[in-house]
């Protein structure tokens, strides 16, 4: 449609005034967002009440969705199960064997640590989650994986805190709000967890990429002794995570690390658990500023 | 003998032309609304690892602004983008100032080719969807690396095949918007 003519008159004074007008409030908004833009650019977190309390107004509306989406997977991968279910049964049997064999060491291992650890006189007492939560949705269009989850600070949630799903290390809280909370996710690319190989003492950066996978740096260069497989874990250094929580199983070698997939899809993950900072003393003898997430190990 | 009248020959699309008039509530508030409800969609139960969702909140504004000119005021980027920027996991500011520039350079454009057809449209929506999301990638806060703007691209292709479908959608919301619903006393 052609726009309606505004300008065509230069006899109407009043006519050309408000189209002038128009111009100056449109470039004055532009400026205020350039400004906003700058602002929260350097300090993150300027606009962090404003935007936990509009995101409690709509969380109501997303749990529901959230439970949909539960529903929905379930009701399709029954449907995907019953294709190939013959060679799937016979892989899974095959599976099972093995890992009855391996659940066996597991306990034999589990006691061992028990009685080594008694012997040392070490307590190491068993982590209660904060609380429980569904994650409600993720910015989807956004360069920034933020996630948001359906707890707040009335469930005892805190910034920083490490977000758990029982298959891994989901992401940390950033913003808090009364019954909502922004989470990063481990993808997102300010975020770095330290983390090692499972098996040994391999230790790494973890660094999100935009694409949804994990970069793994290795801190000690040198040969790189990673394999494709290898599954990394937290490392509890920084004091923010506590140590072996899975994080993500490397895929594709690279020269100083790998590329790494996350392990707990968040996608895939129907409740989290929000579990308090490991080492609070340590992190807040850091003192670093919570918004920046790459000097916070 | 006198013929009945045709019975539709006093409606059109939008309803009867008789004792109705069109609601200045909807005329001015479904595109509004439309495209505030569109700034909600990181609620929508997608959890996504990587940006694949296309900016829904942006490509309704350039479909509303497209088609209707002059319908959306000069300063809508200030609000409409105030409230993107609360959900859409941007700095602050961001969709303020994008949808605002957005806005004025439309105008421009509508002064200088005031006469264009759809594909034409689409065109303009490609290069503006293009610069959203690479500016929108470049001032989020993200480590920028290369990785991050080959991300950008399956959003991009989904955005363009999508604005065509978000049009549809804006005329079909137009037409809701005319419905003369308004009792004439």
């Amino acid at each position: 449609m052609a726009p309606p003519n505004v300008r065509g008159s230069s006899s109407n004074r009043k006519a050309q005034l408000s189209v002038f007008t128009g111009y100056l409030v449109a470039a004055a908004g532009a400026a205020i967002g350039a400004a906003l833009l700058i602002i929260s650019l350097w300090q993150p977190q300027a606009m962090a009440g404003l935007r936990s309390m509009v995101s409690d107004a709509a969380a109501p509306v997303g749990k529901a969705g959230a439970s949909a989406r539960t529903g929905g997977k379930g009701f399709f991968d029954a449907i995907a199960g019953y294709y190939r279910a013959g060679s799937k049964n016979a892989d899974l049997e095959q599976e099972m064997q093995i890992a009855r064999v391996k659940l066996v060491e597991a306990q034999a291992q589990t006691r061992e640590n028990l009685r080594l650890k008694a012997a040392l006189g070490l307590r190491e007492g068993e982590i209660k989650p904060v609380a429980l939560a569904r994650l409600i949705g993720s910015t989807s269009s956004s360069a920034r994986r933020f996630a948001f989850i359906s707890a707040g600070t009335a469930d005892g949630v805190q910034p920083e805190m490490p977000v758990v799903s029982p298959m891994g290390l989901v992401g940390r809280v950033l913003e808090a709000g009364a019954h909502s909370s922004r989470v990063m996710l481990l993808t997102d690319s300010e975020s770095m967890v330290p983390v090692r190989r499972a098996k040994d003492d391999v230790v790494a950066f973890a660094e999100g990429r935009a694409d949804g996978s994990l970069r793994l740096r290795l801190i000690n260069l040198g040969l790189n002794p990673i394999k494709r497989g290898d599954v990394f874990v937290t490392s509890g250094a920084g004091g923010l995570f506590r140590p072996n929580v899975a994080v993500a199983v490397a895929d594709v070698i690279t020269k100083d690390g790998a590329i790494a997939r996350v392990l707990s899809n968040p996608a895939a993950t129907d409740f989290v658990s929000i579990e308090p900072v490991w080492q609070p003393e340590a992190v807040q003898s850091l003192s670093v500023q919570p918004g920046s997430a790459k000097d916070t190990r | 003998m006198i013929d009945p009248i045709n019975p539709r020959a006093r409606r059109d699309a939008f309803g009867s032309k008789i004792n109705r008039d069109h609601s200045s509530l909807l005329a001015f508030g479904v595109p509004w609304l439309s495209i505030l409800l569109a700034s909600l969609t990181p609620l929508l139960p997608i959890i996504a690892s990587a940006p694949i969702v296309p900016p829904l909140a942006y490509m309704l504004l350039l479909a509303w602004r497209l088609m209707r000119p002059g319908l959306l005021p000069l300063w809508a980027g200030l609000p409409l983008g105030a409230l993107d920027d609360l959900f859409s996991g941007q700095p602050f500011g961001c969709g303020i100032l994008l949808f605002s520039v957005t806005l004025i350079g439309i105008e421009l454009l509508d002064a200088r080719f005031p006469w264009r057809s759809f594909w034409q449209d689409w065109i303009i929506a490609i290069g503006l969807l293009a610069a959203y999301l690479v500016l929108g990638a470049l001032v989020s806060g993200a480590h920028i690396q290369r990785g991050l703007y080959i991300a950008l691209v399956p959003q991009f292709v989904l955005s363009v095949v999508m604005f065509p479908i978000v049009a549809r959608v804006v005329s079909m919301l137009d037409r809701l918007r005319l419905l003369r619903v308004r009792r004439l006393a």
